[in-house]
């Protein structure tokens, strides 16, 4: 009885999901199968196999995958520096990632583009080294650039908390078996934080297919996302049924790379901070 | 030792790698030039011209308050939610935590599309609008950071207080409340960084007039952003700096504090 009561402290949490979180599903999912004036249609999601639209899927689809790799690579490694590192406030590890947050998202992406650009930083910079520029503004290569920048504490956090649940009895009783650094990193190392993996290329994966913001910004007006195709179809054609489709088919592409992604990690998700 | 150094070295660049962009708006916010390339000497002005620029300090505050309520209110309802969660059923707690990763893990664009076609069927876009989207991508982070800290407290104590003739709310200030505390914390700064750091969801839900930072800086970035900006954007950082510090290195009472944040 008791217990009951308790269970109800998360009703208005329950009614807020229900308002906020259902209701507008269902209302894009009624502007994607409508036409203007209130008919079914498949039109709004089948227009996704339009050249221009699928186009931009595959690019995002690309872009995405090449973020959320470079962001893995470079994540594994640090994640296993900091935790050799052996801090006494691991809190302190997160603290450095999450801090750049509170320096506006469009400010930090828009010093990218002053760094990048021809006459930036960085290419004087080759330049008395003697080294030929890096001209990558306006093109995916930039995009990319600063997805990587935007979402790899994403991929670290959640590796990282994964690595540092790792019982040092564990390591220490393979090495007391035979067991060489490689064996136990395959064996061990890479088993035990695989959920933390799962995680972080979730985390980095769907955000990085969806944004279009960075592209905006960064590609110049040539490099279009899905995401920006979306946003235009919103803001600027005020074709909101389309809009509604295209988000529709890009809520399919989410829902199927995580669940994807969560049947290869046992327990996936949740784990992320 | 060589090894050493490598990982010193690898350590570095990523550092200089996130914080480099950083360093680029600090110097900018003290650059006497509008050029955004060209040094022209140290000055204060564009600190001093801030708070003269009436959009500005509008939108900073827009910003300040969204994120502000928005953290407290999803705090209040995610802190409720976990107890509730909490009690549940093994069954019904996986459904629930289920449904609570949907908006963490939505798209940004979709969360702030579908949010705006329910809002315009049934009232006006504006402010409070933007606190409803901003509440509802906040409460997971709150929920996620206070439901382990349940599982970590021991249920005994708090039955033992009933038992003893302790009220429930009594109970709960006395024995569960000092037990989650250090979670429910992160959980509304992990919110307000959230919310301040938005801008798809904001873009989307905002009503015509209203600015937060982030859509300001947006809809500025063609004609060229003012240099006032980068000063805000500094201080700004500045107190996010000096309160995670505080946060972090104060005398150690709670010391299980750092694993959630």
């Amino acid at each position: 009885m008791r217990n009951l009561k308790r269970q109800l402290l998360a009703g208005p949490y329950l009614l807020w999901m229900a308002g906020f979180i259902l209701l507008p599903v269902v209302m894009i999912l009624y502007y994607a199968f409508t036409t203007t004036s209130g008919h079914f249609t498949m039109l709004n999601i089948t227009s996704i196999s339009a050249s221009i639209h699928l186009k931009s899927l595959l690019l995002s689809l690309k872009l995405a995958l090449v973020c959320t790799i470079i962001c893995l690579v470079l994540s594994y490694p640090l994640a296993m520096i900091l935790n050799n590192m052996k801090l006494k406030r691991q809190g302190f590890i997160v603290f450095v990632f999450i801090l750049p947050m509170w320096m506006n998202f469009m400010l930090r992406i828009l010093a990218w583009k002053m760094l990048l650009s021809n006459n930036g930083v960085i290419n004087t910079l080759l330049e008395t080294l003697g080294l030929p520029a890096l001209d990558i503004l306006n093109t995916p290569s930039a995009v990319v650039f600063c997805m990587v920048y935007d979402f790899l504490p994403f991929m670290i956090l959640p590796i990282y908390n994964a690595m540092s649940r790792i019982q040092k009895d564990i390591l220490e009783a393979a090495k007391d078996l035979g067991a060489g650094n490689i064996i136990i990193f395959f064996k061990i190392i890479v088993p035990l934080t695989m959920s933390g993996v799962v995680s972080g290329i979730i985390m980095v994966f769907v955000p990085a297919l969806t944004s279009f913001a960075i592209s905006d910004l960064l590609g110049g007006g040539k490099v279009l996302l899905i995401g920006n195709v979306i946003e235009q179809a919103f803001m600027q054609e005020y074709n909101w049924n389309l809009g509604s489709g295209l988000s529709v088919v890009l809520m399919i592409f989410v829902i199927a790379s995580m669940a994807l992604m969560s049947s290869k990690g046992e327990e996936g998700g949740a784990s992320v901070w | 030792m060589v090894k050493k150094s490598v990982e010193r070295i690898y350590l570095s660049i990523i550092f200089l790698f996130l914080y480099l962009p950083i360093v680029v708006l600090i110097v900018l916010s003290f650059n006497n030039s509008k050029s955004k390339v060209q040094w022209g000497g140290f000055t204060f002005n564009w600190y001093i011209k801030l708070f003269s620029s009436k959009s500005i300090m509008e939108a900073f505050g827009t910003t300040i308050f969204i994120s502000l309520a928005s953290a407290l209110i999803a705090t209040l309802l995610g802190t409720l939610a976990a107890l509730g969660i909490d009690a549940m059923k093994k069954r019904n707690q996986t459904i629930m935590i289920g449904a609570t990763n949907i908006p963490l893990l939505n798209a940004d664009i979709v969360t702030g599309i579908s949010m705006m076609l329910l809002f315009v069927r049934f009232t006006r876009l504006g402010l409070s609008t933007v606190l409803i989207a901003h509440i509802t991508f906040n409460i997971p982070y709150v929920i996620l950071n206070v439901l382990p800290k349940l599982k970590q407290s021991s249920r005994t104590t708090y039955e033992a207080a009933l038992d003893l003739g302790a009220t429930p709310f009594y109970a709960f200030f006395k024995i569960i409340w000092p037990q989650i505390r250090p979670g429910v914390f992160s959980g509304f700064l992990m919110a307000m960084t959230m919310s301040l750091d938005d801008f798809s969801v904001t873009y989307f839900t905002k009503g015509a007039g209203i600015h937060t930072l982030s859509t300001m800086i947006y809809t500025e970035m063609r004609k060229g952003i003012r240099p006032e900006m980068y000063a805000l954007s500094t201080i700004l950082f500045l107190i996010a700096l000096l309160l995670l510090l505080f946060m972090n290195f104060r005398p150690s009472v709670h010391k299980e504090k750092g694993d959630a944040l």
